[in-house]
């Protein structure tokens, strides 16, 4: 059965959703590896977070349009500015305290937002919200071709982009003084970094869901620094693992009853992870 | 007034106790700029929970929450442990320990058909402030928290003067015989205890925003430590208080028969607070140049 | 001493306040062409935040212009070597990427490097006697080898003005001998080196020109002329007991 999924032999959906798992894997490690680089792992946790109450609105918007709400590009716009909304407050209120606090502040009252507007929409009955809090953890159960299509080329968008950007994306995390000086926009470079790993959370609340996202950026991310001593290598080792963890991780949950996709992803990429340390970790630690 | 005695008041009392509970250590995670420790302490709860009911078939409150506590001190050493081994910043260790840990709560939760019983994700998530009434007696978390609360308050009064010096300035407070490294695990504990303590409450997301958002709100208004103390559990109460009240009562005042999640409206309007003192703060400053 | 249109680096009125702390008050200089300068004062005098005002990293009030221009379009020209502590040394680049990231305003930055440009990042690298450490990972070396890689960045970078911030803090003896023989070559080969100093007892040994700064500009010039007790005790205040000519 697991052998049967790993070949794509599983049926059409499981191998759709291994396909689809693997490139938004590989998208994943390669902006997490330039996300951690610039030290602003956590950054993307408040920014999954505070997708949810863009969900909750769109739906909402959705609905008194005259919809049903499940229309999955109306939902993603929504989630985008809310998450575009909340990267920008952390900025906002980085200026007046140490960024960790910002981010957690962001992440709690904006994800409590959006769980406001979840209950909201289940007083209302209005719309189909069944199945709307699936945005946290994942589900890959229901996913269409279409979704796959979204996932993957929007994946490689993503991939295409860093490697495009990975010179001046390097000097800013490396020396973002340096980079100044060289005629790179630390900030311009910082806004394209996030709107890259905006993308990635976008495309990856369908399979990990908001909760999870921020593990598929950053541990193959990490695991790949031990591995790499360039930025380069870096990138392509975390976009490797990435890859093969949502690959596996997808096959493994489509052929064993009730285990959930994101999760099981999540648990491939921290065993590479411990692999990694226990083969590289530094020996004083 | 009978209804809101029974009804209305214990969920208040709860989510202000909860709040003041998280607020007390969350000053000072601000001030070591370790916030978001919170946020990976209420995300491994879930795990521990799940173990403790795996392990003893028991759903009482005092298994689970020792085994969200176990769940909280393990991550606790792994986030230093990886921090250190792996050579990175803590805030990525901090990210690869507590999605590690939630995601394989969520498994165990899915694949041993403990999903069914008592627990389930969402609940962890938002909590359930609003079934916590008074039915005959008062809902153990009362007495739970209020027990929590008054020991962390205790705990801080004695190790008040060291653990300041510790977190203002470590490396001297180390010269002085400051035991830093025990008021350090102290406080990852304390912080531990009261996230644990709140998240059987008001669930996970209302733990974070009680540790991060009224502490960093009072610190833009104040500027010596123990009127940030004062004023952020101030604000703790309040944002408890008028979320509770917004969240069971708003909809009513407009007509529509239902009520909001009250977690969520208590982190949202902490989290509007935080939005109004930073205004607030940056106008001052303006105002002063 | 001839100043105004053989000036590399003109700097009139620098002011700079951190919220009630004025860390520049009015700071004045001239740095002519093909000099070299140690920019000396006591702790807090606003040294580094001079070099970083100047390259316009931090707002301050005031003129600056460097070749006749204003800084910003001449940034090609500048390079600047950072205080050491700067930059996180577990960062996952090799030495010679170090050097490449000087050289990105020639192949613009989403060109590809060809080995023309390895070439001369390796002659930069060779001119620091740091060719052998190549392939090393930045974070494998010592601070004076790191050190001298990013002097080599700025050497790749082919700048004519070169604003050091503590080239020699804490480095070894065989760095800065090193560093102080390269930057002497570059001055002789018409550049203008300004470099943030703080062992008063090698920059008549290794300067030519000395601007002595306390928020202000307390003397300028040559150092046989400006490096005196007089002006010493005027920057640091009387406490300081110390012969320059020694």
């Amino acid at each position: 059965m697991i052998w049967q999924a790993l070949l794509l032999q599983g049926g059409y959906n499981a191998a759709l959703v291994s396909i689809g798992a693997a490139l938004l894997g590989a998208s994943a490690g390669a902006a997490g590896a330039f996300l951690t680089l610039r030290r602003r792992a956590l950054m993307s946790d408040a920014m999954a977070h505070a997708t949810l109450p863009g969900i909750g609105l769109a739906f909402l918007a959705m609905v008194a349009l005259g919809g049903d709400g499940r229309f999955l590009p109306g939902l993603m716009l929504g989630a985008a500015l809310t998450a575009a909304a909340g990267l920008w407050a952390v900025q906002r209120l980085a200026r007046q305290m140490h960024e960790d606090a910002a981010t957690g502040a962001v992440l709690a009252s904006f994800y409590g937002a959006g769980i406001v507007l979840l209950t909201l929409i289940q007083g209302l009955g209005a719309g189909r919200p069944a199945g709307l809090e699936t945005v946290l953890l994942g589900s890959t159960a229901g996913m269409l071709r279409a979704d796959a299509l979204v996932i993957g080329f929007g994946g490689l968008a993503v991939t295409c982009a860093l490697w495009a950007l990975s010179r001046p994306l390097a000097m800013v995390a490396f020396d973002p003084l340096h980079a100044r000086m060289m005629g790179v926009n630390p900030r311009q470079m910082d806004a394209a970094l996030m709107a890259l790993v905006l993308a990635v959370v976008l495309v990856g609340l369908n399979v990990t869901g908001l909760i999870l996202i921020v593990a598929l950026l950053v541990t193959p991310a990490v695991s790949a620094r031990m591995w790499s001593t360039t930025v380069t290598g870096t990138a392509s080792v975390s976009a490797l693992i990435g890859a093969a963890c949502g690959y596996f991780g997808a096959a493994i949950s489509a052929s064993v009853p009730d285990l959930p996709t994101g999760p099981v992803i999540v648990l491939l990429a921290a065993g590479v992870f411990v692999l990694t340390l226990l083969i590289r970790g530094r020996a004083d630690g | 007034m009978d209804e809101f005695l029974y009804l209305s008041l214990p969920p208040m009392v709860i989510a202000s106790l909860a709040a003041i509970a998280c607020v007390l250590p969350g000053n000072f995670l601000l001030l070591s700029r370790r916030a978001m420790l919170g946020d990976a302490m209420s995300h491994v709860v879930l795990p521990g929970i799940v173990v403790a009911f795996l392990l003893t078939g028991s759903g009482s409150g005092v298994v689970m929450g020792a085994g969200a506590l176990a769940a909280a001190g393990l991550s606790a050493v792994m986030i230093e442990w990886v921090t250190r081994r792996a050579g990175i910043e803590p805030g990525a260790a901090m990210a690869v320990v507590f999605t590690t840990m939630f995601a394989l709560g969520v498994v165990l939760l899915e694949t041993t058909g403990t999903s069914g019983v008592h627990l389930d994700v969402e609940h962890a998530l938002y909590g359930n402030l609003e079934s916590l009434i008074w039915l005959g007696s008062a809902p153990p978390e009362l007495l739970r928290l209020t027990l929590i609360a008054a020991g962390l308050a205790l705990a801080l009064r004695l190790v008040w003067r060291p653990l300041v010096l510790a977190t203002f300035d470590p490396v001297f407070a180390q010269t002085q015989g400051v035991p830093v490294a025990w008021l350090r695990a102290g406080l990852t504990a304390a912080t531990a205890l009261a996230a644990v303590a709140a998240f059987q409450a008001v669930g996970s997301i209302l733990t974070i925003a009680m540790l991060i958002c009224p502490a960093a709100t009072a610190r833009l208004l104040t500027r010596t430590l123990p009127a940030q103390l004062a004023v952020s559990l101030g604000f703790a109460i309040a944002s408890a208080l008028l979320g509770y009240v917004l969240a069971g009562y708003a909809p009513l005042w407009i007509g529509l028969p239902f009520t909001l999640s009250a977690s969520g409206m208590i982190a949202t309007v902490s989290g509007l607070m935080l939005a109004a003192a930073a205004l607030i703060a940056s106008q001052r400053a303006r105002a002063a140049l | 001493m001839q100043a105004g249109a053989e000036a590399a680096l003109q700097v009139q009125g620098l002011t700079l306040r951190y919220n009630d702390v004025l860390a520049l008050d009015g700071a004045s200089a001239t740095f002519p062409s093909g000099s070299m300068t140690a920019i000396i004062g006591p702790n807090g005098a606003g040294k580094s935040t001079f070099l970083k005002s100047v390259l316009g990293l931090v707002e301050a009030e005031g003129q600056v212009s460097a070749f006749g221009g204003p800084v910003a379009k001449v940034m090609a020209r500048i390079a600047y070597v950072p205080q050491r502590a700067a930059v996180d040394w577990s960062f996952p680049v090799r030495v010679i990427d170090v050097v490449l990231m000087g050289c990105y305003r020639k192949t613009g930055l989403l060109g590809r490097i060809d080995r023309r440009m390895t070439a001369h990042a390796m002659a930069a690298l060779a001119r620091v006697g740091m060719q052998d450490f190549a392939r090393r990972q930045i974070g494998a070396l010592s601070g004076g080898q790191q050190q001298r890689v990013f002097l080599a960045r700025a050497l790749a970078q082919g700048a004519d003005l070169i604003l050091l911030d503590e080239p020699f803090a804490g480095v070894d003896a065989a760095t800065e001998a090193a560093i102080i023989g390269v930057l002497k070559s570059l001055r002789d080969g018409g550049a203008t080196i300004i470099a943030v100093h703080h062992d008063l007892s090698t920059v008549a040994a290794y300067f030519d020109r000395v601007l002595l700064l306390n928020r202000r500009t307390v003397a300028e010039g040559a150092v046989a002329e400006t490096f005196t007790r007089t002006a010493l005790a005027q920057a640091y205040g009387p406490a300081l007991i110390l012969d320059p000519a020694a």
